[in-house]
C-alpha cells in the first residue's frame, strides 16, 4: 500500500464522515396503525428511540424534540358580536390549512431545544403549521383568528404542546407519550423526530401512522357514502322494526 | 361505556345517550311531542355535530312516534285524513325548510337562526298553552264550568271542503295544509318533528277535539320523520345509525311508560307541564342568546 493511497482513503472516510452525522436519530413509534372500532375512545402512543453513535458524543447540550401533526384541512374560524342585543356570527376568515391534529413535545422548553431558524426550518411550532394566505383580516384581527384556532383545538386535546415531554436516558435513549383524543380524523399522521445540539438540528427521523375506521364504523362509515339511499332506507327499517316491537312487547306485558 | 359513533367521528357514552333518549320518549309518549325541541340542543350540547344532531334525530323520531302513533292506532284515535293532509303540507314545507337552512349556512347563521326560532315559537306556543291551561283548569274547579268551544267559522268559507269523520269536522282542506306546510318549514330549520306547534294548531286553530289529536300528530310526525331521514342520508349524508338506535332503544321504552302516565293524568294537566317545559327551554335559550358568551370563537368546515 502506497503512501499515495493511504491518503485517498482516509480523506474518502473524511469526506463520508462529513456527509453522514457522527450523530444518528432512530425511532419508531408503538403503533403504526391505530383503528378507530366501536370501543374507540382515543389512543395512548409512544414514540421512542435511540441516539446512534460511531464516535464519542458530540459537545453541546442534546435535545430531542418530537412531532405527530395529522391530516391539514382549512378551517373557518367565525367570530360573534352583539347585533341589536343578541350574539351572533359577524366576521370570519377562512385559514387554509391547519392540521387537525398537532402535537410537539422536546426535552425540555421548545425555544431552548431547538434555534428560532431551525424551528422555522422544520416547521415546528404550530404558527408554521398554519396557513392563512388571502387573509381578509389585517394585523391583530389577523392574529385573534389563528390564536382562536389553537386555543378552541387546544381546549379539546387536538394541539399539544408538551415542553419536557421527551424523557431521555443515558444520552441515548428517549421517549415520549401522546394521547390521541377520541375525536381525531382518519388519515396520515406524520411522526417527526429532531436531534438536536446547541439548539441546532443534526439528525431527523421521520414516519408515519395511518389512522382509520375499522369493522362495523368502516362499514356504516362507507354505506353512508357509497349507498346513502340504502343507508338512509335501512336506517328507517331499523327505527319502524323498533317502534313495531316496542309496541308489540309492551302490548303483551300490559296482558 | 364509550362508543364510537361512525358518521358523527366522535367517541360518546353509550349510557347517557339510551337515558337521553329514554327521558324523551317519555315526553313524546305522555305529550305526543316527538321531543325534538330537548334532543337537538342536547346533542349538540354533548360534542354531537349540530346536522348529524338534526339528521340522526329524525331518525330516532321515526321509533317512537311509531310506537306512540300504534298505540292511538288501536284506540281509534288517529285521524287517517287529516294526517295525510297535514303531511302533503309538511312534504312540501320542509323543502323549504332545507334550502333555508342550506342559506343560513352559507352565512354561517344557523345557530342564531335557530335559536332564534327556538325562542318565538317556543315562547309563543307555551305562553298559549300556559294561558289556556290555567284557564281550564281554573274553570273546571267551579262548578259547571265546562271549557269553551272554539270557533272556526272562517275555516268553513274556504272552498276544497273535506270531511274528517274522526275529527268531527267539515272544513276546508286549505288551513290544514297551510298548517303542515308552516310546520314542515319550521321542522326542518329546527331539526325537530314539529308536534309541539302541530298540537296547539290543531286544537286551536282546526278545532279538533283532543282526543284525536295526539294520535293524529303521532301519525303525521311518523311518516314526516321517516320522509326527512331519506332526505338527510341523501343529501348531507349525516344520519348516524349508531346514534339513532342507542336513542331508539332508550326511546321506545320511555315512549311507553310515557303513554301509561299520561292515560292517569288530565288533559289540563298534561298541557300544563307540557307548556311549562316548554317555556323552560324557550327561556334557557333566550337567556343564552343575549348573555356575553365565554368564547367568541368558532370553528366550521367550510362549505
Amino acid at each position: 500500500m502506497t503512501a499515495r493511497a493511504l491518503i485517498a482513503a482516509t480523506l474518502l472516510l473524511l469526506a463520508a464522515a462529513g456527509r453522514a452525522p457522527a450523530e444518528r436519530v432512530v425511532a419508531d413509534v408503538s403503533q403504526n396503525r391505530i383503528a378507530i372500532t366501536a370501543g374507540f375512545d382515543g389512543s395512548e402512543l409512544f414514540v421512542y428511540g435511540a441516539v446512534a453513535r460511531i464516535a464519542p458524543p458530540l459537545e453541546g447540550r442534546m435535545g430531542v424534540v418530537v412531532r405527530i401533526a395529522g391530516p391539514s384541512t382549512p378551517v373557518l374560524v367565525r367570530r360573534k358580536s352583539r347585533v341589536l342585543g343578541v350574539w351572533a356570527n359577524t366576521s370570519s376568515e377562512l385559514v387554509d390549512a391547519a392540521p387537525s391534529y398537532y402535537a410537539v413535545a422536546a426535552t425540555g422548553p421548545i425555544d431552548e431545544t431547538i434555534s428560532h431558524t431551525e424551528n422555522l426550518r422544520h416547521r415546528v411550532s404550530l404558527r408554521h403549521a398554519l396557513r392563512l394566505v388571502d387573509a381578509a383580516s389585517t394585523g391583530d384581527e389577523r392574529e385573534a383568528f389563528l390564536d382562536a384556532v389553537t386555543r378552541l383545538r387546544e381546549s379539546s386535546g387536538l394541539y399539544v404542546i408538551a415542553p419536557g415531554g421527551v424523557a431521555v436516558t443515558g444520552d441515548v435513549l428517549f421517549r415520549a407519550s401522546f394521547q390521541l383524543p377520541a375525536n381525531i380524523v382518519e388519515g396520515a399522521y406524520r411522526v417527526t423526530v429532531l436531534l438536536t445540539r446547541d439548539r441546532r438540528v443534526i439528525d431527523v427521523f421521520e414516519t408515519e401512522i395511518d389512522v382509520a375506521k375499522a369493522g362495523i364504523e368502516r362499514l356504516l362509515y362507507d354505506a353512508s357514502r357509497q349507498q346513502p339511499l340504502v343507508y338512509g332506507i335501512i336506517a328507517i327499517a331499523i327505527a319502524m322494526a323498533a317502534g313495531l316491537a316496542a309496541s308489540e312487547t309492551f302490548r303483551w306485558l300490559r296482558r | 361505556m364509550q362508543i364510537y359513533l361512525p358518521i358523527a367521528e366522535i367517541s360518546v357514552n353509550a349510557l347517557l345517550l339510551l337515558a337521553l333518549g329514554g327521558g324523551v320518549g317519555v315526553l313524546s309518549g305522555l305529550f305526543g311531542v316527538g321531543g325534538g325541541f330537548l334532543l337537538t340542543p342536547l346533542l349538540i350540547f354533548i360534542g354531537i355535530p349540530p346536522a348529524v344532531a338534526v339528521a340522526s334525530q329524525a331518525n330516532q323520531i321515526v321509533a317512537s312516534s311509531l310506537s306512540g302513533a300504534l298505540a292511538y292506532w288501536r284506540r281509534r284515535a288517529v285521524d287517517v285524513k287529516m294526517g295525510l293532509v297535514l303531511l302533503a303540507g309538511g312534504v312540501v314545507g320542509s323543502f323549504f325548510g332545507v334550502r333555508l337552512f342550506a342559506l343560513a349556512s352559507a352565512f354561517g347563521q344557523v345557530e342564531l337562526m335557530v335559536s332564534l326560532c327556538y325562542v318565538v315559537f317556543l315562547g309563543a306556543v307555551g305562553g298559549l298553552m300556559m294561558v289556556e291551561s290555567v284557564r281550564t283548569l281554573r274553570a273546571a274547579r267551579r262548578p259547571g264550568g265546562a271549557p269553551k268551544k272554539h270557533g272556526h267559522g272562517w275555516a268553513l268559507k274556504l272552498p276544497l271542503k273535506m270531511r274528517f269523520r274522526e275529527s268531527k269536522l267539515y272544513i276546508s282542506a286549505i288551513p290544514p295544509l297551510l298548517i303542515g306546510l308552516a310546520v314542515g318549514v319550521l321542522a326542518a330549520v329546527m331539526g325537530v318533528g314539529g308536534g309541539f306547534i302541530m298540537i296547539p294548531a290543531m286544537i286551536y286553530i282546526l278545532g279538533m277535539p283532543t282526543s284525536v289529536v295526539i294520535g293524529t300528530s303521532l301519525f303525521q310526525i311518523t311518516l314526516l320523520a321517516g320522509f326527512t331521514t331519506l332526505l338527510h342520508a341523501v343529501e348531507t349524508q349525516s344520519v348516524d345509525v349508531v346514534l339513532a338506535v342507542l336513542l331508539i332503544v332508550g326511546g321506545v321504552f320511555g315512549a311507553q311508560f310515557g303513554a301509561m302516565l299520561g292515560a292517569r293524568l288530565r288533559g289540563e294537566q298534561l298541557r300544563f307541564l307540557l307548556a311549562a317545559l316548554v317555556l323552560l327551554v324557550c327561556a334557557k335559550l333566550a337567556v343564552d342568546l343575549v348573555s356575553t358568551p365565554g368564547e367568541l370563537y368558532s370553528l366550521a368546515a367550510p362549505t
